[in-house]
């Protein structure tokens, strides 16, 4: 029975944490008054259920007891301003004890002032872990590889800084909804790519990022069922880490698309990932997280590496770099390109990048013109291009992976 | 809220007489339309940094010194006390001016005391 009741408890602070603090710091306008409310609710939660039962609506209940936690603490303080806060709370309407709707989601104002480019990215990202997520300040921090204090000034200080400046806690209205929202997905997908690239011997709250990201864009698709490019955004998540266990091999090396072992893709994760990315396309308004799920979902979907379709897969490259001009993005495109017509075709889109100042420096573009002059068995250039991309490299998994094709390269060479 | 704008503008860039005209032009209708909302408090142009003077007082001393506080590619060039309802109001306002087209306009709250 105890353990039934962690578990409810446990599973209400994933489901409800982000909510009741969002709710908390709209009728308080206080974030660490919000924070200290609902961890006070939850540990109510925990003395009262095994002995009241789960409540019907968790969600309610939590919202209620963290709201006359912070009622009890505004009374108790005798600042002006916190008499104005007390009022204010008075005069927010407590949803009806019969209302089946719910309590009013407060999360996608608490996301889009996270997310406000007014402040630090760095600052974005840990704001939103901790007040939607509920991470607490050492998780984020060892998810960040930095000292708790550090990660503690950064919260404190994107706090101050949403209260003296000025940042509004709200839904951008219409003439802003569309660059902040792109900034919201930006964070989130910054979010889930810390995570999938410290798979290899990284900590599990590390590798726990990708779950986050993705519990997070599943809630934002459920608040803007209007906006395609957030369903685009879970898909192409959801495609992702669908491949998390075969990425890396037992020895932690890492493995390559077409190397991977496809019966340890998650097929679950690939379904949904199907589904939400068809329902994105069915609202008509095409983006660049829709089309980068689109070329996912053409790997997810190809029965072996042979089957891949790569002549779709360039053609959605090539309607990728319209939505989102990037060199890194012509890049993937003459690899794709490559894979559809022919190393030859593929290396001459590369060689109109050589020159491309953002690419300078990014050791992607000596390893890609590597592996086309490779399978055109010219092995000395190939060669010259790993030893190129070999000093380029930033982790050494990729490292090792280039050092065992410029071995290869030379043994046959 | 009160902020207040520090624009902030290289000074060594040489604009032509119509851009000058233009950057005037838009000026005069930033400052109609602000003062029409009820957000421009008040502002004002600076003379350029060759006519700036820094004074420090250390152990009973006054330091003067010619030039600007901070040697910077660029200089405060104006401000202008805005009053708004926040933050984004202020990047909307600012985002108007025209030093946000060939400078940059630094946003600060007021302290309020």
């Amino acid at each position: 029975m105890g353990a039934d009741v962690e578990a409810e408890v446990a599973r209400a602070f994933k489901d409800e944490w982000g909510r009741v603090v969002a709710t908390l710091i709209r009728v308080t306008g206080d974030w660490d008054l919000a924070e200290d409310c609902a961890q006070d609710a939850f540990a109510q939660a925990l003395r009262r259920w095994p002995d009241d039962g789960v409540p019907h609506r968790p969600g309610a209940w939590l919202t209620t007891v963290a709201r006359n936690r912070a009622l009890d603490r505004l009374r108790r303080s005798s600042t002006e301003a916190a008499k104005l806060r007390e009022a204010a709370v008075l005069l927010d309407p407590e949803p009806a004890a019969g209302d089946t709707g719910g309590i009013p989601d407060d999360r996608l104002r608490l996301i889009f002032t996270c997310c406000h480019p007014a402040l630090p990215l760095d600052a974005r990202v840990a704001l939103t872990l901790r007040t939607l997520a509920g991470l607490t300040t050492a998780e984020i921090a060892r998810a960040f590889l930095v000292p708790e204090p550090t990660m503690a000034k950064r919260l404190v200080r994107a706090k101050h800084k949403i209260r003296n400046a000025g940042i509004p806690y709200r839904v951008p209205p219409a003439h802003l909804l569309p660059s902040r929202t792109t900034g919201v997905l930006a964070v989130l997908y910054l979010l889930f790519n810390e995570g999938y690239t410290a798979s290899a011997g990284a900590t599990l709250v590390r590798q726990g990022l990708c779950a986050e990201a993705i519990r997070l864009a599943r809630a934002l698709v459920q608040l803007m069922p209007g906006e395609p490019e957030a369903g685009g955004l879970l898909a192409l998540m959801l495609f992702q880490d669908s491949r998390r266990l075969a990425r890396v091999d037992d020895a932690g090396e890492l493995v390559t698309l077409e190397d991977q072992d496809r019966a340890r893709w998650d097929r679950g994760e690939i379904d949904q990932a199907g589904a939400v990315l068809q329902a994105a396309l069915r609202l008509g308004q095409p983006g660049p997280y829709q089309a980068q799920a689109a070329i996912a979902a053409c790997h997810a979907t190809a029965p072996d590496a042979a089957a891949t379709d790569w002549s779709t897969i360039s053609r959605l490259y090539g309607v990728l770099v319209q939505l989102m001009p990037s060199p890194v993005v012509e890049l993937n495109r003459a690899a794709a390109v490559a894979m559809a017509d022919g190393p030859a075709a593929g290396l001459r889109l590369l060689e109109a990048l050589e020159s491309s100042p953002a690419l300078q420096g990014y050791y992607l573009l000596p390893a890609t013109r590597a592996d086309l002059l490779r399978r055109l068995g010219r092995r000395a250039e190939a060669a010259a291009s790993y030893r190129a991309a070999l000093s380029l490299a930033p982790s050494a998994t990729e490292r090792r992976y280039l050092g065992r094709r410029l071995a290869e390269t030379q043994d046959r060479a | 809220m009160k902020y207040m704008l520090i624009h902030c503008v290289d000074e060594s860039i040489g604009l032509t007489g119509e851009q000058d005209a233009e950057i005037q032009a838009s000026l005069e209708s930033w400052l109609e339309e602000m003062i029409r909302r009820g957000v421009s408090l008040h502002g004002s142009r600076l003379q350029p940094v060759s006519d700036a003077t820094t004074v420090r007082a250390r152990e009973n001393e006054v330091l003067v010194a010619d030039g600007p506080f901070a040697e910077t590619k660029e200089q405060v060039a104006g401000y202008d006390i805005i009053e708004c309802a926040d933050l984004d109001e202020a990047i909307e306002v600012a985002s108007k001016h025209p030093t946000a087209r060939i400078g940059t306009i630094e946003i600060r709250p007021l302290r309020q005391e």
